[in-house]
């Protein structure tokens, strides 16, 4: 046939890509409460992981270990070895606002800084130490074009965050996240206060940054899981309600033909 | 919006179209092979027939995946769920090719009882069709699929020539009924591909209509069903 061929994916699942964050026998505590067991999970480089299951099962307690958030909940405790590369990030003396800037997140609500769009993302470089206006310029640009935000609001980065939609807001907190150069981006839940339109927007975003970036979502929002990421980690609690993972695999295999029937049970919705 | 499910459904329709190129060249190259009585080229083809399967089977791996986590409905599910269908019919199309090739090793030092002439003819045509089914099918052309499926009847018409030839020499020789018979199997089974060219032009129609309507694809059909 003379037709063409017009394939040209972006971004494509890759199950040999090197290894990012690799997570041995984790086990948070708050207080004596056991949150996670024996955790292990590896998560590959400039991939999307998608960390699903049913509520209170311990995904964004997991998905909080990686920068190390859960330190500000009182009384939390952390064993095991969480590996950035090659650092346990979770060994004594380690630089914890150095791994929150290698491993960035996004919340659930947009929740941009009551300050200017372009005072927004400079605000991480700042803090960092950076002053040079024509350096802030271009990482405020870069930044919002990386996160399909530059064009729609160029015009006007002297307005307040706030001014813009919810889908907006949350690309501007991901173009802050962006801006101090993560290598690891966390997203809790990112679209689930956002109508549809903006979701899909994320989502599509979400492949965009996979090329640069190791992205890891929490969702509760199966599908979602599903159409965006390329491995899935399904975590329940077990009888002593610690959070386990149960199952790690390809996306494409946890939505077809999952090992565990557990996962089944939960992606076919008959669980959970 | 939704760039990442509209890439894999391009690159879907890529695998359809290279499965419909290797089914094509196969029922030509079956086709070829018999009238050389080249035997290397017969088993050729079925090694190609296995690629042809994994082919298939590949390409319903991929529908079953996207429909699993892409979520898609109406004109996408459609679409989906018809690549599925045309993807088995190509497959079955193949399965003829292999047939012919069948009868090709089976045959094995006699003679064709004849030159092939009409069955190349056959050939030409269905694949033609085939081709063009399938482009209606990937460019969502509804005009062009509801057209062709007429076009069976000149293969029908092949096919009633070549049986009433094959008669004259059994009439005439009993003895060469067996070679009479092998070419009468190669005939069929490239009416039959005609047919399975209907069922894609089918869902063509489906796909931007979401009725599945059959395309009468033969006159032969309606003067037996009055």
């Amino acid at each position: 046939m003379t037709m063409q061929l017009m394939t040209d994916i972006k971004h494509a699942t890759n199950s040999n890509a090197p290894i990012k964050v690799d997570v041995k026998n984790l086990d948070v505590h708050y207080g004596s409460f056991r949150a996670l067991r024996e955790i292990d999970l590896s998560i590959r480089e400039k991939q999307i992981t998608a960390i699903i299951g049913p509520s209170g099962c311990g995904k964004s307690t997991l998905l909080r270990s990686f920068n190390r958030m859960n330190d500000l909940t009182f009384g939390c405790r952390m064993s095991g070895e969480i590996r950035l590369d090659a650092q346990d990030i979770l060994a004594p003396g380690v630089d914890v606002v150095d791994i929150r800037r290698r491993v960035g997140m996004v919340f659930q609500r947009p929740n941009p800084f009551p300050k200017s769009i372009y005072d927004n993302v400079a605000y991480g470089p700042r803090l960092y130490g950076l002053r040079r206006r024509s350096d802030l310029d271009a990482i405020v640009e870069r930044s919002l074009k990386s996160a399909a935000l530059w064009d729609e609001v160029k015009d006007k980065l002297g307005q307040s965050g706030f001014s813009l939609s919810g889908g907006q807001q949350q690309r501007l907190c991901i173009a802050r996240a962006l801006a101090v150069e993560p290598e690891v981006i966390l997203m809790d839940e990112p679209a689930s206060a956002l109508d549809p339109i903006s979701t899909l927007r994320i989502e599509e975003l979400m492949h965009d940054l996979a090329h640069d970036y190791t992205i890891i979502i929490v969702t509760h929002n199966m599908q979602q899981a599903a159409r965006v990421s390329d491995f899935t980690a399904m975590m329940m609690i077990d009888d002593q309600r610690a959070g386990r993972m149960i199952e790690f695999d390809q996306t494409n295999i946890i939505f077809t033909r999952p090992k565990d029937k557990r996962t089944e049970d939960y992606v076919t919705g008959r669980f959970g | 919006m939704r760039k990442t499910f509209e890439t894999e459904i391009q690159a879907l329709k890529d695998e359809l179209i290279l499965l419909g190129s290797m089914v094509e060249q196969q029922i030509l190259d079956s086709v070829e092979a018999l009238k050389k009585r080249d035997i290397d080229a017969a088993r050729r083809i079925y090694e190609t027939d296995s690629k042809i399967n994994a082919k298939r089977y590949a390409i319903e791996e991929q529908v079953m995946i996207l429909i699993a986590t892409q979520q898609p409905m109406a004109h996408d599910l459609r679409l989906l769920a018809s690549i599925l269908e045309v993807a088995g019919e190509l497959e079955r199309m193949g399965d003829y090719a292999k047939g012919i090739a069948t009868v090709n090793l089976r045959m094995g030092n006699e003679p064709l009882l004849k030159p092939l002439i009409d069955i190349p003819r056959m050939a030409q045509k269905g694949t033609d069709m085939l081709h063009r089914a399938l482009t209606a099918f990937i460019n969502e052309d509804v005009e062009a699929a509801r057209a062709i499926p007429a076009e069976d009847d000149e293969v029908d018409a092949l096919y009633t020539q070549v049986y009433r030839e094959l008669m004259t020499f059994v009439l005439h020789d009993p003895s060469t009924i067996d070679r009479a018979n092998y070419m009468l199997w190669t005939a069929h089974n490239l009416e039959r591909v005609a047919d399975r060219v209907t069922n894609i032009c089918e869902r063509t129609v489906f796909i931007a209509t979401g009725e599945i309507q059959e395309i009468p694809s033969s006159n032969i059909d309606e003067k037996l069903r009055k």
